[in-house]
């Protein structure tokens, strides 16, 4: 007894360095791979199957994914899902534009600040909600206005052409308002010297934001492009709550075809369900790959 | 998978307390305010004869309730579940989580009792559920507007055509509808079918026996045109729910609406005198085709992992009875399925019943008579031909395309 603690605590001591970390991490490592790897793997792996989520699995091989290539749906989810990427990305410069329009010092202009913002704090649920009501055909504000300029009555949740535009319009809202305040916070940590050094030079308007401004601004633009590419493509509860996919399926994405497919009342196809997800995860993972290099050369510079 | 389940169960136990011996417990989605009470009646009179029971029940969301019950079948059963008949429960008996209860059936003689709905109740010939209420679809028509117009309610096609012109020249759309939850189209499709090709084809479509391109479909849809084609539909239905499009029949800017009897009440909330009101068959489209109905029946089931089953057993016998059937739909406003139950005075349902006891068969709907996929791609489908009816064959083809697919 006498001569085993001794052994033990000294092989702890020996270990300790290498050990320590470890323990520390392991238990976000457990949560993390619970959470996030495993169902990954998992997903992956049903996506091999025809399984409603009762019954026995088959294997079905890729038979999920060669369906989904000759899949009008998928292919629409799969261009609503680029729209989205590609106008959701103007909240970035609109958010920019608004904090350096709030970027002042006027009496009250924390107040001013706080309304813009506004719309972040409000649920996706209600903004969806409030935008349905916005363009509601014949009582709706947005309605009632293009009635009075073109004498048509567009009924933009029913078109679709217009549809997921007028979704992508609501998303903007409380999304400009998230790009704003990381650009806020950004504009306060700008050093004043350079701008002072800048304007002694001749340097304004454009070009002093275009060469002094926007450089310093380059972490607050990183962070904000990353949450709003991955707003796009996780883009649900508006397309849930507005049109819930319709009209005939012309507003779905990828992440509301999923859930169509493998949970909803007309669906419980897991693996075809699991196929889209997969598809899913490659387009965040090319993006996702893109801001991990980034942060690393960062790192590897500082 | 078990460990899965075993999460499920968890999440379950947490949520919904479970039941102690001699306890009932039964599951259902009655939030609305009528279906509530017609509920606390049939526990409160399921109680007086079985005092020795305590009933337990679990109300849902509506919605929630469709994706809930998938995982407290599987993980901790209940010993009464709300269900829907026809197609929309062969899933959980083909996976063998409803018990077979054709005893229940042959010790009651149900089979003559509840006669209408003994097709709708069976799988592979064993029943699975007991059915306690129906109610009637059919069109709902402004009377006062109707007689201002001089239109006599139509009989056949020719005549439903000839009230259509006439009140779209008054200025009116003929019919309020909103397809934004997509099932109202199903009510169209379903009538039109049924009066163009007959119950037998619908049922054999609604099935997957008969190919979506056919040219008898496509002859329903011909038909449809010559409503969609000259505005007879509420401009923008794709926008609004059913309930957005009560306010335009109420004043009178669409004076016909086809629907389920639950519409009545609504109309009336929205400000209409009974007698405002007019119920009538849908007209008939090919002659000589007997009239088949659309009557959507609500049932209870048993689940097979129920731990309580004799008790259950003794809930579904009452729910059965002509006087339980009586009570319970008194309060939902809706025509009790056993045919010894005491006749409603409310002339819809007066109405209603006429028809349906003439009604040559009875289809469930067409979310309920075809698998829950296959009236999804179809209702979104029908949806599509009402703001587009040039896509008709590209519409067609992807439903075949669908149909392919869903029933191997």
């Amino acid at each position: 007894m006498s001569s085993t603690v001794p052994a033990t605590s000294s092989s702890w001591k020996r270990n300790q360095q290498r050990l320590a970390p470890w323990l520390f991490l392991a238990p976000g490592m457990i949560m993390f791979s619970i959470y996030v790897i495993i169902p990954i793997f998992q997903s992956i792996w049903i996506s091999f199957y025809d399984w409603d989520g009762l019954g026995a699995k088959t294997w079905i091989g890729m038979a999920n994914y060669v369906e989904l290539l000759d899949d009008e749906a998928f292919y629409t989810s799969l261009k609503n899902n680029i729209l989205w990427l590609v106008l959701y990305l103007l909240a970035v410069p609109a958010g920019l534009a608004v904090a350096l329009f709030l970027n002042q010092t006027v009496t009250g202009i924390r107040l001013y600040k706080s309304l813009f913002f506004f719309p972040f704090v409000i649920s996706q649920v209600v903004v969806g909600l409030i935008f349905t009501w916005f363009y509601a055909p014949d009582f709706g504000l947005l309605s009632a206005l293009i009635k009075a300029v073109s004498g048509e009555n567009i009924a933009i949740l029913a078109d679709e052409r217009y549809v997921t535009l007028g979704i992508i319009a609501a998303g903007l809202w409380p999304q400009i308002a998230y790009c704003m305040i990381l650009y806020l916070t950004g504009l306060n940590n700008i050093n004043p010297e350079q701008v002072e050094a800048a304007r002694m030079d001749g340097a304004k308007g454009w070009s002093l934001l275009w060469n002094i401004i926007l450089p310093q601004l380059g972490p607050a633009t990183f962070i904000a492009i990353v949450v709003t590419v991955i707003g796009a493509l996780r883009s649900f509860d508006l397309v849930s709550i507005m049109t819930d996919g319709g009209p005939y399926g012309s507003s779905r994405v990828l992440s509301f075809y999923m859930y169509e497919q493998a949970l909803s009342e007309y669906g419980y196809r897991m693996g075809y369900g699991a196929a889209i997800a997969v598809v899913l995860f490659m387009i965040m993972m090319v993006f996702i790959t893109l801001f991990i290099v980034r942060m690393l050369m960062q790192e590897r510079n500082a | 998978m078990n460990s899965f389940k075993a999460a499920l169960a968890l999440g379950y136990a947490l949520t919904v307390s479970t039941a102690f011996a001699g306890e009932l417990v039964v599951n259902s989605d009655q939030t609305d305010p009528a279906p509530k009470k017609a509920m606390e009646t049939l526990i409160e009179g399921f109680k007086a004869a079985h005092p020795d029971v305590t009933v337990k029940w679990n109300n849902f969301d509506h919605e929630g309730y469709k994706s809930a019950i998938r995982n407290f079948l599987t993980a901790d059963a209940p010993d009464v579940v709300s269900w829907y008949s026809g197609n929309r429960m062969a899933p959980f008996v083909k996976a063998g989580l409803f018990e077979d209860v054709s005893d229940l059936w042959a010790e009651n003689k149900l089979d003559d009792q509840l006669k209408s709905a003994v097709k709708s109740m069976e799988i592979d010939g064993k029943k699975w559920g007991i059915p306690y209420s129906y109610y009637q679809w059919g069109i709902y028509y402004r009377k006062d507007i109707f007689e201002k117009e001089g239109i006599t309610p139509p009989k056949n096609w020719a005549e439903l055509i000839a009230a259509c012109e006439k009140i779209k020249a008054a200025g009116m759309t003929p019919f309020a509808i909103g397809t934004k939850a997509l099932w109202p189209t199903g009510g169209w499709f379903d009538y039109l079918d049924l009066r163009v090709n007959g119950y037998e084809f619908h049922m054999d479509l609604t099935a997957g026996k008969v190919p979506y391109t056919d040219p008898k479909v496509k002859a329903v849809f011909e038909k449809w045109a010559e409503l969609v084609k000259p505005g007879y539909f509420l401009e923008n239905h794709a926008a609004i729910d059913w309930q957005d499009a009560i306010p335009q029949f109420v004043q009178g800017k669409a004076p016909m609406y086809l629907m389920g009897n639950f519409a009545v009440a609504a109309m009336v909330d929205g400000g209409l005198k009974a007698d405002q009101i007019g119920f009538l068959q849908f007209p008939e489209i090919t002659a000589g085709i007997p009239m088949a109905e659309d009557a959507p029946t609500e049932s209870f089931h048993i689940p097979s992992g129920a731990k309580n089953k004799e008790d259950a057993r003794k809930f579904l016998a009452y729910l059965a009875t002509p006087e339980a059937q009586t009570k319970m739909n008194e309060v939902l406003g809706q025509l009790p399925v056993n045919n010894q139950s005491a006749k409603s005075n409310d002339p819809f349902l007066k109405a209603g019943f006429e028809m349906l006891a003439n009604a040559y068969a009875l289809a469930q709907f067409y979310d309920r008579d075809a698998p829950a996929e296959m009236a999804k791609a179809g209702m979104e489908g029908f949806q599509q031909f009402m703001v587009k009816p040039d896509n008709v064959d590209a519409i067609l083809a992807r439903l075949e395309k669908a149909r392919g697919r869903i029933y191997k």
